[in-house]
């Protein structure tokens, strides 16, 4: 091939919160050969529109905005000198870790890695996702878009506003257009309960008299060119709405926080196998996917409420590269985690090596009194117990090294007991 | 009031492909469109197949134009630089009583002129078609069946109308038609202009221009036609169209890939009084989920990236209008399905019209049938991509990360006949937006191009024509340029 092919020990692809701390881990553990590939015009990825604070209370004890907590990681990057290319896009991953990008500075060139961290985040379900029905008008915007366009444009969406879905974006949403001077007469959530973290109801709606109705739900849009109303109704226990409780709300502007995807699009093309409940590969301890080599982690690999946990994570991920690239492989008994239904998905889903473990998970519902246990066959090897669990708060649990030396090899089932 | 040998009214693929095959000849032609871009009605929103023609009855003009159309679209398409694919359809029936509207279905076809008809077995079908119905019996297979992108050809055939001279003027909506020193006036509120020749081809109006002219003998109902888009990752569930035997309302539900890869189902078929209502419905929708899952089960709902609706015109006569009822004024009216796959020919019809109407037509020396495709970049090798980025750096800036679309590729848009306005035009040339985020990432950026492009503030950028503005001003703190 005539295209400018070079080599790497280390590619990590995106420069967000995940990719930085995982390139700062990969570095402190070693790795000089590395270089983290970015689309956009700076480093910090989502951080850099999310201008609230509550950044970094555990990852640095402090509350942060996201700018400040993205600046952290940045220094850390340039401390050490680490390499990397902006406005640059990874068009395919393959197999062999063969890196095609794409600039305008270097035009298409291919990258070879020993290894390859996947940090590329996620992105928003759209309205089509719904099939809500109606017009499809201008004044719909997915929660994050409307973010991007109030601080980073400093543009207004619009004025009277109804947001779909209680996810945390939606939530910091709410305020923010409040405070931007519109009025947010609802926020609707489908599910009995919100998906956000509990800290962002009091902080962004309660505070600010903004009305959130469980249960409910957007079943209709009007307006040919611009937004001019939505219907809006109660849903039952099947999650179908109740024709008598609907509502008709006038409003210019519809914000979306219904969800967020992995973006995998290049984990596919490089034939890592994805966990259906995550939209995310499956992975190791190391957070290793089921490809050597190919590494994942933040929110391309499972959706996280805080970027602490993401830049945690990563820094796994940033180690346990360094590792491979350095020689050490993977255990070849895997053992794997089996969710009850109560708990959806565990990260990792498998552990490959005889050691202490985070296990990170999310429960399907909100449960209260629960007992979180784990078990190896008839033999439970874990148990804890837990006032509430929700789906919009990530939960992880530690099983020692002792324990995971104990272990038979067979599946271990992971679940909730829960007592009313 | 500037003077033209033809004004065509309406910019959808009729109006569209008409223009283009005037553009030809040494003729001065207006293409009027009351929006602020083409293909804002029918043509954008639609199944986007070029029919065999198995389906219209013998001796009609939809059965002559739609055969065809569909024989000259592989060869306009190509010219056009649009995607075209001869991908075969499928008619399935689940009973013996199908079987027998099958037969039917393909006498017509043969009656038509259609090539290569078959009737197969429903096994023969899911060897063909492995994600078909067990409960699929019998099918017709027309392996000239095709599929086209509808606003892509829409756009480029009114490019190339008007790289060949023709002129576009949009925001142009005809108020009144007068028939004045052997031609026509056409006015709209704010601007006239003179023709020898008008050609209406308004759509869902051509029964209220036809009128102004004093010419209509018909009455168009709209019918609206909800459809479901899904990620290109179902794209590959069906290679050929699947349709449903037939009903008085229309072909039904079908399922097809698209040009790009995406699944498509739809439409339903609903006459309503409204002209401009293009909501879809929950029953809409509903319907077009379930029988779409009766072909093909187990289409993965999830999966769907957006929903929309289109209104078809059908004509009082149920056949295409095209006639002559005043000297110079020719309606191309009630132009419903098989109109995409037939628009071709109704262009190379009305063209014989209007020359057997004393319209003198001399070929141009200059004439340049072919267009440079919009995805000419996508196509390219990466040692070739490379070397366009060495020479045009913008094509090394990808905007739109679902569909892969750079900034050069916008920026050639933005810059081609006819140009884009608002977001929908940019998505409608390029695919950025079209993607599974549906623009959640890339419109910011596109308004931003588009608002550099047009020479007008970020903020005043619009989704789809005036009134469908995105933002209504400032922040508090937003700076003012």
């Amino acid at each position: 091939m005539k295209l400018k092919t070079i080599s790497k020990d280390l590619v990590i692809i995106g420069g967000g919160p995940a990719g930085m701390s995982a390139a700062v881990a990969a570095y402190d553990a070693g790795v000089r050969d590395l270089l983290i590939l970015e689309r956009d015009s700076s480093l910090g990825g989502i951080l850099q529109q999310c201008i609230h604070n509550g950044f970094g209370l555990h990852r640095f004890g402090e509350e942060l905005s996201g700018p400040e907590y993205a600046h952290r990681y940045e220094v850390m990057v340039h401390e050490r000198n680490i390499d990397y290319k902006l406005n640059t896009m990874v068009m395919d991953v393959s197999p062999d870790k063969v890196i095609t990008a794409t600039n305008s500075e270097e035009g298409m060139f291919y990258i070879r890695a020993k290894a390859v961290i996947l940090a590329m985040g996620c992105r928003e379900r759209p309205r089509g996702a719904l099939n809500t029905p109606g017009t499809r008008p201008a004044g719909i915007f997915t929660a994050g878009t409307a973010q991007k366009l109030v601080n980073m444009k400093g543009c207004m969406p619009g004025r009277n506003v109804v947001i779909l879905g209680s996810g945390d974006i939606g939530l910091i949403m709410a305020r923010r257009m409040t405070l931007e001077g519109a009025k947010v007469h609802a926020v609707c959530e489908l599910m009995p309960y919100s998906g956000g973290l509990a800290r962002n109801i009091e902080q962004c709606l309660h505070d600010f008299d903004i009305p959130l109705y469980l249960s409910t739900t957007v079943v209709g849009i009007k307006g040919r060119d611009r937004l001019e109303s939505v219907t809006i109704a109660s849903v039952d226990e099947k999650r179908k709405p109740i024709a008598s409780t609907m509502r008709e709300i006038p409003c210019d502007t519809l914000l979306l926080s219904v969800g967020l995807i992995p973006e995998n699009e290049l984990t596919k093309s490089a034939s890592v196998p994805l966990d259906r409940v995550t939209s995310g590969a499956v992975v190791d301890q190391d957070r290793m996917t089921m490809v050597d080599g190919i590494f994942a982690c933040g929110n391309v690999l499972h959706v996280h409420d805080l970027v602490d946990f993401v830049s945690e994570e990563s820094a796994i991920a940033g180690r346990a590269a360094a590792a491979y690239i350095g020689g050490r492989t993977r255990g070849s008994e895997a053992i794997t985690f089996v969710p009850d239904g109560k708990v959806r998905y565990t990260v990792p889903q498998k552990i490959t090596t005889r050691d202490e473990v985070n296990v990170f998970f999310r429960v399907a519902n909100i449960y209260r009194n629960v007992r979180i246990f784990v078990r190896d066959g008839d033999r439970e090897i874990y148990s804890a117990k837990k006032l509430k669990v929700a789906p919009g708060e990530m939960e992880s649990i530690k099983l020692k090294k002792e324990v995971v030396e104990s272990l038979s090899g067979q599946p271990l089932s992971i679940g909730l007991e829960v007592s009313e | 009031m500037k003077n033209y040998d033809v004004a065509v009214i309406g910019a959808g693929v009729v109006g569209g492909m008409i223009s283009r095959a005037l553009s030809r000849y040494d003729l001065k032609t207006v293409l009027l469109e009351r929006r602020d871009d083409v293909c804002m009605g029918a043509s954008r929103a639609n199944s986007a197949i070029v029919h065999a023609g198995f389906d219209c009855e013998p001796g009609t003009m939809k059965a002559l134009l739609n055969v065809r159309g569909s024989e000259m679209m592989e060869q306009v398409a190509g010219e056009l630089g649009v995607p075209y694919v001869r991908n075969t359809s499928i008619v399935v029936g689940f009973s013996d009583e199908d079987r027998g509207k099958l037969e039917y279905l393909l006498e017509k076809g043969r009656k038509n002129g259609v090539r290569d008809l078959s009737i197969i077995t429903g096994d023969r079908a899911r060897e063909l078609e492995p994600k078909l119905s067990p409960n699929v019996k019998w099918a017709l297979l027309a392996p000239t069946g095709a599929i086209v992108c509808p606003y892509e050809l829409t756009i480029a055939a009114v490019g190339n109308a008007m790289d060949n001279g023709v002129e576009l003027r949009t925001g142009f909506e005809v108020s009144a038609i007068e028939h004045k020193d052997g031609g026509y006036v056409v006015s709209s509120g704010e601007d006239s202009v003179f023709a020898k020749y008008v050609i209406n081809c308004a759509g869902v109006y051509s029964d209220k221009i036809a009128a102004m002219a004093g010419a209509c003998d018909f009455t168009i109902t709209p019918r609206r036609g909800e459809y479901m888009l899904l990620d290109k990752e179902s794209g590959g569930m069906v290679k050929a169209t699947i349709f449903r035997t037939p009903t008085a309302m229309g072909k039904g539900i079908l399922v097809t890939r698209t040009v790009d890869g995406n699944l498509l189902m739809g439409p339903t078929a609903v006459n309503i009084e409204d002209k401009e209502d293009v909501s879809t419905t929950e029953e809409g929708l509903e319907s077009v989920r379930m029988q779409a899952d009766d072909m093909v089960p187990g289409i993965p709902v999830r999966q769907v990236i957006t929903s929309f609706c289109g209104l078809r015109s059908v004509g009082s006569t149920h056949d295409f209008i095209i006639n002559q009822k005043k000297p110079g004024f020719i309606n191309c009216a009630g132009i419903e399905s098989p109109g995409l796959s037939s628009a071709p020919a109704i262009a190379e019809y009305v063209v014989d019209m209007l020359e057997g109407s004393g319209l003198a037509l001399k070929e141009k020396k200059d004439y340049n049938p072919t267009r440079r495709p919009f995805n000419w970049f996508k196509n390219l090798t990466p040692e070739e991509k490379d070397d366009v980025i060495r020479k045009e750096p913008a094509y090394g800036r990808i905007v739109c990360r679902c569909e892969s679309v750079t900034e050069g590729e916008i920026r050639n848009a933005l810059a081609m006949n006819p140009q884009p306005h608002d977001v929908d035009g940019v998505k409608r040339r390029t695919r950025a937006g079209m993607g599974r985020c549906q623009g959640g990432f890339c419109s910011p950026v596109v308004i931003g191009l588009l608002a550099q492009q047009m020479g007008i503030p970020f903020e005043d950028v619009t989704k789809s024509g005036k009134g469908s503005y995105i933002m209504v001003g400032r922040t508090k703190g937003g700076r003012k340029k």
